[in-house]
């Protein structure tokens, strides 16, 4: 019985032998592949073995980390709950990063190669230094004045956004998208209750998740007419040329007429330009909009920023918050030719024109400044662990120039003409020179119309402080004034807050 | 007794001479060892409070000097009742238990809030509990050593223990599913919050009964055979032993839906009975009947499901685990991951986070002390495990009678076959199987199952080393030894 025993004796070393082999090859081998694998928990218990670093507006950390008890060290929480939710996103266990959160990821958490001399130090000093301090934009107090104001906003709308923007760098002073959400539960350590969380706020049918300020869509009503008033001063057309105008217009190869948004605006066969921004007369930009054509138009309005799906507001030059692309849309009959209906439609920005909140501010903000176009941007500045080092700071720069100079002055003599005369008053702000423009759109036939209004504030040099859009979704009668009010509001809080620019 | 310098006369072939010159009992070689086996659990604890504690307190010891005080007990129970037992199983098994203590210490330790680990009580969480299974077991294996004074004396309970083993294989599986499955397998007995799992004795009963009826049928087996293809294979009648075992493990395999423990009755049946006959027939026979049942198994599980079903799934894991790897292959993968963050040298004890695998205390111990000692430290674990397993076969060579020899070696390879199967299991070598990892797992039954293993082997290495002549046993053996010399006398003459 001997040699069997010692055949069974080898057959154990030869299993024995198989293990080792097989260990060998996922312990040597494939390690690293393993180690970096996406469902390895490990590393992303080691991310939070971390300090995160601070985002701060305005002085004040808007997203913190601080240490638990638990198995992940660290708990991420935003002290400023729903109001800067849409531009900070959240950095949840599990789930997406979205927001300021994801772009930055890499220097908050401190694993950018921008921070490996700290991670050098430690290796010497012992110590566990933090993640890197993201410096916004944002103004707290325009941030603040943006958020209530949208919220409690008097037409009582569920659904809107508000942007401003500073004209002369694109630095975003406020920006906050309604509804809004709490990230906090989302960055909850208990998966299950981090998941929950989500799936509410996914499932919610008004879309709190959603960024309206930079990534949906609505047609622009007449706050379009800045585009298309552009278009006429650059081919002949002067701010006290006479347009045709008149109480109902209908398009030639169409049966519906374009009237105005009440009997007493620009009931007289014509108007000059100046009168047509100031009252916002339909009438008389629906018949400029078809003399000045629709390949023209759609490149003014490109000039102007529409069409860009490329654009991210975050660090310039770097990765930042995704934006939706506005559109012109189509305005063509099936054949390919242009249907002056729709043309004319567009022209008072109905029909196919979409424009986000952001694009709305940038018009308004190239008007302000001269012609020229800034890159928005959200990202002041980074700073080291230790608030020490600066690895980044913003250095504003041109994205393009829409108008010239003195096509700009007339839209910006127009677009005062607005708050002062027309139908924007309610923004007005003393001791500055607010000019804007409002926008009543069609949603669809049976809904209220969505409130509008782009504008801008410049200071006693005539220099631009502000510019602004404020949207309110199906706000109905009132709509658009209440959207200029909110608009004065916002400007008037950027410019008050000592931090803010 | 003094450790002599002298070569040591080889126990089997001493012959008259041992009755002069005193045989060796290496007692003091195992004492040393064992004590040495304490050192490195006490530092194993240590290196986990550092990383866990930040600091190592003053009471890092003590986990590691009850063990040792235990295995010391067990020592010195083996010095008068078993004096010529094999000097290295106690110190290898009393390492791997201090370690696998010390690493259900580390996931108690791991998983408590940090201010509370300070103050965490020796024999609190999975980590004491264990430490207090090792002292119960420890004392029935001691206990089992004191009975059983003479291996072959349990041939005379054969048939009981055949037939109580197979009720303990079967009982899980026509016991309610309440009361009998855990983690989708039936192989437990729940009462209250107390469980046990039978199969784990039912092992230890079924191979004496194997290991009886072997010596009794081997000539039989053995001698009436037709060659075919230049093979001996046994007559048809002959078959009957081997189909029975068969098919209980493929009921096995079917009802309590565990392939590990199905593999493991029909590798250590198909290897006591090679061992016996000298046939490799007689393994061509099971590897055959083993592998294809577990393929048609596969097959009918993934054309009729059913009690098949679960197999299949189990085999689909095994073949890629990647597939579904937050569901159904999550434990699969999370075991990979925790030994490839490993790596070669490990993240230390209590660096990892071993407390994130899913049944890390169970199935998945060696995945998670590999991610904390890596490659190397598993490596080292592994020659443990075959340490015991080849001293285990060495007892078997050596010793005298039939009946030990088949009782010593298939318990030997059974051991190793399991650690084969669990280890090779969240390796993703072979379809993973709810097996535990003998010494290390936490779980009363294992441990008590796997500790009577052991007393079993000392006890028959201690008959195997032992001086034949009735001298030396009277100065190694103050109590004198059963009439041994009577029954089952020397069978090692038989050769055909």
């Amino acid at each position: 019985m001997n040699a069997p025993l010692r055949r069974v004796g080898v057959v154990v070393i030869v299993l024995f032998g198989l293990l080792f082999a097989n260990l060998n090859w996922i312990q040597a081998y494939k390690a690293d592949e393993y180690r970096t694998s996406d469902y390895n928990g490990r590393v992303q218990v080691a991310e939070y073995d971390r300090k995160r670093g601070n985002i701060e507006a305005g002085g004040t950390a808007v997203a913190t980390s601080r240490e638990t008890t638990g198995k992940l060290k660290f708990q991420r929480t935003y002290p400023g709950g729903a109001k800067y939710a849409q531009v900070l996103g959240y950095k949840p266990v599990n789930l997406a990063d979205t927001g300021i959160e994801r772009v930055e990821n890499d220097f908050l958490a401190g694993t950018s190669d921008q921070l490996i001399g700290d991670r050098f130090k430690d290796m010497f000093t012992g110590d566990q230094t933090g993640g890197g301090n993201v410096l916004l934009t944002l103004s707290k107090r325009a941030q603040d004045v943006a958020y209530d104001q949208l919220r409690n906003n008097q037409q009582g709308v569920k659904k809107g956004a508000a942007i401003a923007i500073d004209p002369r760098t694109g630095a975003v002073q406020a920006l906050v998208s309604m509804p809004s959400f709490d990230p906090n539960p989302l960055a909850s350590h208990d998966t299950a209750e981090a998941a929950a969380a989500y799936n509410k706020l996914e499932q919610d049918p008004d879309g709190p998740l959603k960024n309206r300020a930079l990534s949906e869509t609505l047609p622009p009503g007449s706050t379009f007419k800045i585009v298309v008033a552009a278009a006429a001063l650059e081919n002949g057309v002067t701010k006290s040329t006479p347009i045709p105008a008149g109480s109902s217009w209908t398009p030639p190869t169409s049966g519906e007429p374009i009237r105005n948004a009440a009997p007493s605006i620009c009931p007289e066969p014509q108007v000059t330009l100046l009168e047509a921004v100031t009252e916002s007369c339909n009438t008389g930009f629906a018949q400029l909009g078809v003399r000045l054509g629709a390949d023209t138009l759609k490149e003014k309005a490109r000039q102007f920023g529409f069409e860009q799906d490329d654009l991210t507001v975050g660090q310039l030059g770097e990765d930042g918050l995704r934006t939706a692309a506005s559109r012109t849309g189509d305005m063509q009959n099936p054949d390919g030719s242009t249907d002056p209906a729709a043309l004319a439609q567009s022209s008072i920005g109905q029909n196919n024109v979409r424009m986000t909140p952001l694009e709305g501010a940038m018009i308004a903000g190239a008007v302000a400044n001269g012609g020229s176009q800034m890159r928005p941007y959200l990202v002041r500045q980074l700073l080291a662990p230790d608030r020490t080092t600066s690895y980044y700071t913003a250095k504003p720069r041109e994205l393009r120039q829409p108008v010239t100079g003195q096509v700009a002055g007339d839209l910006r003599e127009m677009m005062v003409s607005v708050v002062q005369k027309g139908t924007g008053q309610k923004a007005a702000i003393s001791g500055y020179t607010v000019g804007g423009k409002t926008g009543t759109a069609q949603s669809a036939p049976d809904r209220p119309d969505h409130g509008w209004f782009i504008g801008f504030a410049l200071d006693k040099n005539g220099n631009p402080v502000s510019a602004v859009c404020v949207v309110l979704e199906q706000a109905g009668s009132g709509g658009s004034a209440e959207a200029a009010r909110i608009g004065g509001q916002i400007m008037r809080a950027a410019i008050a807050d000592p931090g803010g620019r | 007794m003094t450790v002599a310098a002298t070569p040591a006369p080889s126990p089997v072939t001493t012959g008259g001479e041992s009755g002069v010159r005193l045989a060796r009992s290496r007692r003091n070689a195992e004492l040393s060892l064992l004590l040495l086996a304490m050192v490195l659990v006490a530092a194993y604890g240590a290196t986990v409070e550092a990383n866990l504690l930040d600091t190592v307190t003053p009471d890092f010891w003590m986990p590691a000097a009850a063990l040792g005080a235990v295995f010391l007990g067990l020592h010195l129970v083996i010095r008068f009742l078993a004096p010529f037992a094999d000097p290295a199983l106690l110190p290898a098994v009393a390492l791997l238990n201090g370690l696998g203590v010390g690493f259900l210490r580390r996931i108690d330790l791991g998983e408590a809030a940090p201010v509370d680990r300070e103050s965490l009580a020796i024999f609190a969480g999975i980590g004491g509990r264990q430490l207090a299974w090792t002292l119960a077991s420890v004392i029935l294996a001691a206990g089992l050593l004191a009975i059983m004074r003479d291996h072959r004396s349990v041939s005379r309970y054969a048939y009981t223990l055949g037939l109580a083993g197979i009720v303990l294989v079967m009982l899980p599986a026509v016991l309610p599913r309440s009361i009998s499955e855990i983690n989708g397998a039936k192989l437990w007995i729940r009462v209250g919050s107390f469980s046990i799992q039978p199969g784990e004795f039912a092992k230890l009963a079924l191979l004496v009964f194997f290991a009886y009826y072997l010596v009794r049928k081997r000539e039989v087996l053995s001698l009436a055979s037709r060659r075919f293809l230049g093979i001996d294979f046994p007559r048809g009648r002959d078959l009957g032993p081997v189909v029975v075992v068969w098919l209980i493990s493929l009921l096995v395999l079917v009802f309590e839906k565990d392939l590990g423990t199905s593999l493991l009755y029909f590798g250590m049946f198909v290897v006591t009975l090679y061992i016996a006959t000298e046939r490799v027939s007689w393994l061509l026979i099971g590897l055959i009947l083993f592998f294809g049942g577990a393929y048609l198994a596969y097959v009918l599980g993934e054309m009729v499901g059913g009690p098949f079903a679960n197999f299949y799934l189990r085999a689909e894991i095994w073949l890629d685990p990647f597939a579904d790897p937050t569901d159904k292959g999550y434990q699969l993968v999370q075991g990979l991951l925790a030994l490839g963050t490993g790596g070669l040298f490990g993240a230390g004890p209590g660096g990892g986070q071993p407390e994130i695998l899913p049944e890390v205390q169970n199935d998945f111990i060696f995945a998670g002390i590999g991610e904390e000692i890596g490659l190397f430290g598993l490596s080292a674990l592994l020659v443990v495990y075959l340490l015991i397993v080849e001293r285990g076969l060495r007892a078997a060579l050596a010793v005298r009678d039939s009946f030990g020899k088949l009782l010593a070696g298939g318990l030997a390879f059974t051991l190793g076959l399991q650690v084969f199967v669990i280890v090779g299991g969240i390796s993703k070598l072979i379809p993973l199987t709810g097996q535990t990892t003998p010494f290390l797992s936490a779980g009363g039954s294992s441990l008590m199952a796997n500790w009577l293993l052991i007393a079993v082997l000392l006890r028959v290495s201690d008959g195997a080393r032992r001086p034949v002549s009735g001298s030396a046993g009277k100065a190694a053996r103050p109590t004198g030894g059963p009439p041994e010399q009577l029954h089952g006398a020397p069978t090692e003459v038989i050769k055909p």
